[in-house]
């Protein structure tokens, strides 16, 4: 079998090198060999010639997903967790300890690792800031390191204590990985299942300021002015967060930030069925219909929850002024056990590796964004934040590749994901722009026209 | 027709306006719906005054399905709806499949299963009766989900005060006390400013939620495009000023241990129903409180029980109001099959 591949036709966008232009891709041995116009097939080449309409990125890089195995292998194992990354363009993914053990000690890391080595998408295994996410003790974070963790982060269960945090950046530092955080102050936040504001009141349900996000965020940020060690703000979702990493980027303090799909695209209206807000204002330039959701639908249900769509205007700002490095999926697949009761009772958390391109692509058809700003973001800015190894088609790199036609019109039907999570607002809606093969090492992973890759 | 003149003719209602299958709440009702379903429920008022009983729900099964506890409003849909003839089955939480950890969709399915054709539900989480609605091919209607909703509970409300004033239109009612945490404020909001009364929410700013007004008056009263006149006024004097009524809401002791009051004694000095306070109001001025009360701390028991008060009388008519729904429900429902 041949282990060299000639891709020809498609425009090949590298961010990283700055190459936009139709041409050709040469891989050998899972490895990227040449990248330019007109490349003459080797001997032993087998040629692939795509669309000239297709696009070729590097492999995504996700830096926050849930994979949930072990413990929570009925809502996702790391195989179908990353049989969907790989459906999503997402050859990178780092996966976040809130399992069951928690990803706390060098053999869980090594567990995740193990079972991950076959998947059809890199898994990178996060580890936790403390030991089972308690928020009490540190965990062994030089082990941890050791083992293989890219970085640590106690997800879901935020930092409360100010002391263990300053500890926990200031033993991390000479580690160089970064310190991740999910910015809430819990006590705050209390009850809260969305945002506080007009559509909580509407719909009597217990809010959460936006004040939540940014209280923790600026707690941090003076950690890290303390310590000097390297952060990383997870899943950005308010206006005033945005502000605060800029400043603290113009400081020059070691910080970097995510922002998701969802929080870019979706308000908190959502949750009432009204679906106002950047991506419902793309599709409807685009001519494509967005009928009004059920009230209280608990697929809208997140955490940091749907904000307003100021806050999406200055999370897209900071993505295009490079505030915001990354965008991460911050996949979170539930069962329907979990999502179908009440919206208070309801789990948080969107599925999201298998329709991140489709909608973030809505910005692009609209013009509110740039296609290279978006893939630097899916790509070499993430890869370069947490120094992976990934994120470009430079020779030398490994073939992760991402093709996608931008333009494909497609029906979101959960049911048809490989994530076993089938929970996201938006099922059911037509998105224009689909991912046609992902290629991971030099190995075609996922082809939508050809075999449907089943875990 | 004055909503009293109806009382007297004692005849079953007039066939319902419109059709509707749920009553989840009552903020997509238009004017027209809500006076046709308080001239039903004058009607209705009429029939319980005579003793009488009505066919209207014959052969029909009624679910009273009950997750927190309540007296009154569970007693007042049962006997509504066994005035109307139906078959009422009442389920709490306590002593149900509920206790055995059973998931609300599989309990109204179940229910379904058994025949319910209209399920009546009270629960302690926002939007509960919307997912049931969701589920089941009956009739839903919400009897309190939260701090969300209680519509019958504002369709009462309306119905008592415009059987004293006359029509809500131009009036100005004060919903004081816990707004954050209160369905009954909620749904009276909107079925009263639909009816043209300016609403004003008073109470502590810890509990009155965010964006009220904005969140109010973006949302036009249906069918007549109407903008809804809502404001916030935490200084008790001022929101009291020139009210035509005052509609108090039950202080939950819980309040003071999460921090958002110092004292059930402030909180009576400041924003508790007094004769003092109540001076402040029109002349005339009536007092509702959806019940339970808290004598002392949310009410003065001398306004309570006073001239003004029509505490007793909106559990009367409540009665009637639950009547004019279930009947309303079940006429849209036998539209909707036959057509």
């Amino acid at each position: 079998m041949s282990e060299t591949f000639l891709l020809r036709g498609a425009r090949i966008l590298d961010p990283a090198q700055g190459y936009d232009a139709h041409g050709d891709l040469l891989i050998r041995d899972g490895r990227i060999y040449a990248l330019g116009p007109d490349l003459a097939p080797t001997a032993d080449a087998a040629v692939v010639t795509l669309p000239a309409s297709w696009v070729l990125t590097p492999g995504f890089v996700d830096l926050h997903a849930h994979l949930r195995e072990p413990g929570f292998e009925a809502k996702e194992t790391i195989q179908s967790g990353a049989a969907a990354a790989a459906r999503g363009g997402f050859t990178t993914i780092c996966c976040m300890p809130n399992t069951q053990p928690v990803i706390d000690s060098a053999a869980t890391i090594a567990y995740v690792r193990d079972r991950a080595k076959d998947a059809p998408a890199r898994v990178l295994p996060i580890a936790a800031i403390s030991k089972g996410e308690a928020g009490t003790e540190l965990a062994e974070m030089a082990e941890l390191a050791e083992a293989g963790a890219v970085a640590f982060s106690d997800d879901g269960r935020p930092v409360s204590s100010s002391r263990l945090m300053r500890n926990a950046l200031a033993y991390a530092a000479p580690l160089g990985l970064p310190m991740v955080e999910h910015c809430q102050d819990e006590d705050l936040v209390g009850a809260g299942v969305m945002h506080e504001g007009a559509i909580a009141t509407l719909l009597g349900l217990p809010g959460w300021p936006a004040a939540g996000e940014d209280v923790m965020l600026a707690r941090d940020l003076a950690l890290v002015r303390l310590t000097g060690a390297k952060y990383h703000a997870a899943h950005l979702s308010t206006a005033g967060a945005v502000a605060l990493v800029r400043q603290a980027k113009r400081e020059g303090l070691p910080v970097s930030a995510e922002v998701t799909p969802h929080h870019l695209l979706l308000t908190d209206a959502w949750v009432a069925g009204e679906r106002s807000g950047p991506l419902a204002d793309a599709l409807a330039a685009l001519g494509i219909a967005v009928p009004p959701g059920a009230r209280y639908d608990t697929a809208t249900k997140v955490n940091p929850p749907l904000r307003t769509t100021d806050d999406c205007a200055a999370l897209l700002e900071g993505l295009r002024d490079g505030t915001i490095d990354a965008i991460a999926t911050d996949h979170a697949p539930h069962t329907t056990v979990d999502k179908h009761c009440e919206y208070a009772d309801a789990a948080f958390g969107i599925s999201g590796f298998e329709t991140a391109l489709a909608s973030l692509l809505a910005l692009v058809h609209a013009g509110r964004l740039e296609l290279p700003t978006l893939v630097a973001a899916l790509t070499i800015r993430p890869a370069r934040a947490w120094n992976l190894d990934a994120g470009t088609l430079a020779p030398g790199a490994a073939a992760d590749l991402t093709i996608f036609d931008p333009d494909e019109p497609w029906t979101v039907e959960p049911g048809r994901f490989a994530s076993r999570g089938k929970n996201t607002p938006l099922a059911g809606l037509t998105l224009r722009g689909r991912v046609r093969q992902t290629w991971l090492g030099g190995r075609r992973v996922y082809d939508a026209g050809g075999e449907y890759p089943s875990f | 027709m004055a909503l009293d003149t109806l009382e007297t003719l004692a005849a079953p209602p007039l066939p319902a306006t419109t059709r509707r299958r749920h009553l989840l709440d009552v903020d997509d009702w238009t004017p027209d719906e809500l006076r046709a379903l308080l001239m039903d429920a004058a009607h209705m008022r009429g029939v319980l005054a005579q003793s009488e009983r009505l066919d209207t729900l014959r052969g029909r099964v009624l679910v009273n399905l009950f997750y927190e506890n309540s007296t009154r409003t569970r007693v007042s849909f049962e006997l509504a709806g066994k005035r109307l003839g139906a078959d009422v089955t009442n389920v709490t939480a306590s002593g149900s499949s509920v206790e055995k950890g059973e998931s609300l969709r599989d309990t109204v399915r179940t229910l379904q299963a058994l025949g319910a054709q209209i399920v009546v539900v009270r629960h302690s989480r926002a939007g509960a009766a919307d997912l049931i609605a969701r589920e089941i091919a009956g009739a839903v209607v919400n009897a309190g989900d939260g701090w969300h909703a209680h519509p019958t509970q504002a369709l009462l409300d309306a119905f008592t005060l415009e059987r004293h004033l006359g029509s809500v239109a131009g009036r100005r009612i004060v919903i004081l006390g816990d707004i954050l945490h209160s369905r009954v404020a909620r749904s009276n909001v909107w079925a009263l400013t639909a009816l043209g009364a300016e609403v004003v929410l008073c109470g502590p700013p810890t509990l009155l939620p965010l964006a009220a007004v904005e969140m109010y008056t973006s949302r036009a009263v249906p069918g007549t495009g109407t903008p809804r006149r809502v404001a916030v006024e935490p200084r008790v004097e001022r929101a009291l000023a020139g009210a035509d009524a005052v509609m108090v809401l039950r202080l939950q002791r819980e309040r003071q241990q999460a921090g958002l009051l110092p004292s059930p004694r402030e909180y009576t000095a400041r924003y508790g129903l007094t004769p003092e306070h109540l001076r402040l109001a029109r002349p005339g001025a009536v007092v509702l409180h959806p019940g339970p009360m808290n004598e002392g701390v949310e009410i003065d028991a001398a306004v309570a029980h006073g001239a003004a008060s029509l505490i007793e009388e909106q559990v009367t008519n409540g009665v009637a109001v639950r009547m004019a729904v279930l009947a309303l429900l079940a006429a849209g429902r036998m539209v909707e099959s036959e057509s």
